[in-house]
C-alpha cells in the first residue's frame, strides 16, 4: 500500500483533512533505521507544538488566586504570565504545611505526593495529552487568571 | 475517533506496508466505531438502525469490557449517556493495544503505538535507552510537565482541556472541572485507558481509585496547577 492509498482510506472514511508526514532517519551506525508516520483525522487540530503563536489573552505579571479549598484542606497559588503565556505555577499556601492536617490525611488515606506542576525539558520521544486544542482550557486557574485578563 | 495516530518502528526489518497494515486498522476502528460517522455500526445502532443481537463481535466485546470497567470502577464508567452509546473511553486503548499486538505478531521489539496522546510503548527508542515520554501541561500544550522513561508499558492521559469539558461524572451526570488532567501507566495501554477514564470521572477520589489499583501508577494534575502522584509513580520518572 503506498501513500496515495492511505490518503484515499482517509476520504473514504469522510474525514475532513489528512496531514501525512513520512520521515526516515539513518541511525548514525547505520545498523537501524526510524520509521515515523503521522496521520492526522481530523482538521481544527493545531500540532501541540505548532510553531505560530496564538494570539494572548493574557496581561504579564503575577497573579494570586484566593484561597480555595482543596482535597486536603487550603490551598492557594499564584501564576506568572510571561509573553502572554504561564510561565509559572507557584504554590503559595497547601495543606500539609500545618500539623494537624498531615495527621488528618494520614489517618484518612496514604499521603500522595504533590506538587506545582512546572515547565521540563521537551527532550522526549512521544507526548500524552488530552490531543485536541481547547477552547475552554480557560475554566483552569480561572481565578488567578481573571486578573490577568 | 477523529485523532492523530503516530507510529514508530525502531527495528531495523520494519516496512511501510507494516506501518500502512496498522494504519489501516485505525481506519477500520474508526468506521466501525466513531459517533461521528453516519455510517459506522455505533451510530446506526444509537438511531436504532442495527438491533443489539445483530451487533458485530468487535462491538459486543467492547460492550461486555465497558460493563466490567463500570463494575471495576464503582459506576465511575458508563459509555451510555443520555440514552446514546458512545464506547470511545475505552475504544482507543483497545485500538492501540491490538495494533501493538499486530507488530509483535511481526516480531518487532522495539516500538511506539500512540494514537491521540495514549501510548503503547515497547522495547528502546532509537538511542537504545527507554522510551521518554512527556506528560502535557494542560494549561499550555506547548510544554511538557513531567517525563517519564518507560518501556513495555501503556501511557493514557485522560484531560478536560480537549475541546472543552467532556468527561462526565456518571453518577452526578455533571462535568468534571476540579481536575484537568490525569496519566495512568500500567502493563498495557487497554487497562491503563480505561482506568484513566474512570478515575478522571471520580473527579480528585480518581487518583486514590489509582493508588488502589495493583500495577498502576498515576499522576493527576488539578485545576490550580497542582499535581498529585501515586506511592510508586516516581519509578517512572525520568532523572
Amino acid at each position: 500500500m503506498d501513500l496515495t492509498t492511505i490518503k484515499k482510506i482517509g476520504l473514504s472514511a469522510l474525514v475532513v483533512f489528512i496531514f501525512l508526514v513520512y520521515a526516515v532517519h539513518d541511525r548514525i551506525d547505520g545498523r537501524e533505521e526510524t520509521n515515523r508516520v503521522v496521520i492526522s483525522t481530523e482538521s481544527l487540530i493545531p500540532s501541540p507544538f505548532a510553531t505560530s503563536q496564538p494570539a494572548s489573552k493574557y496581561k504579564d505579571g503575577t497573579y494570586t488566586g484566593p484561597v480555595t479549598d482543596a482535597y486536603y484542606g487550603d490551598v492557594q497559588v499564584q501564576v506568572a504570565v510571561q509573553g502572554g503565556k504561564i510561565s509559572d505555577v507557584t504554590f503559595l499556601k497547601y495543606p500539609n504545611d500545618r500539623r494537624t492536617s498531615i495527621e488528618i490525611n494520614q489517618q484518612a488515606m496514604p499521603f500522595l505526593k504533590q506538587e506545582a506542576i512546572n515547565a521540563q525539558s521537551t527532550n522526549i520521544d512521544i507526548v500524552s495529552g488530552a490531543t485536541q486544542t481547547s477552547m475552554a482550557f480557560i475554566e483552569s486557574l480561572k481565578s488567578a487568571l481573571d486578573q490577568a485578563i | 475517533m477523529g485523532m492523530p495516530v503516530t507510529l514508530e518502528i525502531v527495528d531495523i526489518k520494519a516496512t511501510q506496508k507494516d506501518l500502512d497494515e496498522v494504519f489501516s486498522y485505525f481506519a477500520w476502528v474508526d468506521n466501525k466505531f466513531s459517533t461521528y460517522k453516519r455510517d459506522s455500526e455505533i451510530t446506526k445502532f444509537n438511531e436504532g438502525k442495527i438491533q443489539r443481537r445483530d451487533l458485530s463481535h468487535e462491538m459486543k466485546d467492547i460492550f461486555e469490557k465497558s460493563l466490567q470497567t463500570k463494575k471495576e470502577a464503582d459506576g465511575y464508567f458508563d459509555i451510555k449517556h443520555h440514552g446514546t452509546y458512545d464506547p470511545s473511553g475505552i475504544v482507543k486503548g483497545w485500538a492501540i493495544y491490538n495494533a501493538a499486538q499486530i507488530f509483535k505478531q511481526r516480531n518487532f521489539k522495539n516500538f511506539f503505538v500512540d494514537a491521540g496522546g495514549d501510548i503503547q510503548v515497547c522495547g528502546k527508542n532509537s538511542e537504545g535507552k527507554n522510551w521518554k515520554v512527556g506528560i502535557k501541561n494542560p494549561f499550555n500544550q506547548r510544554q511538557i510537565v513531567k517525563v517519564l522513561s518507560v518501556s513495555d508499558l501503556g501511557v493514557a492521559t485522560s484531560g478536560t482541556y480537549e475541546r472543552g469539558q467532556h468527561v462526565y461524572n456518571p453518577k452526578k451526570d455533571k462535568p468534571i472541572t476540579e481536575i484537568v488532567s490525569l496519566t495512568v501507566v500500567g502493563s498495557n495501554i487497554y487497562e491503563a485507558d480505561r482506568f484513566a477514564t474512570a478515575a478522571f470521572a471520580m473527579g480528585k477520589e480518581g487518583i486514590y481509585f489509582i493508588e488502589k489499583l495493583n500495577g498502576f501508577e498515576g499522576y493527576m494534575i488539578d485545576e490550580n496547577g497542582i499535581a498529585t502522584q501515586t506511592s510508586n509513580f516516581s519509578k517512572y520518572e525520568n532523572n
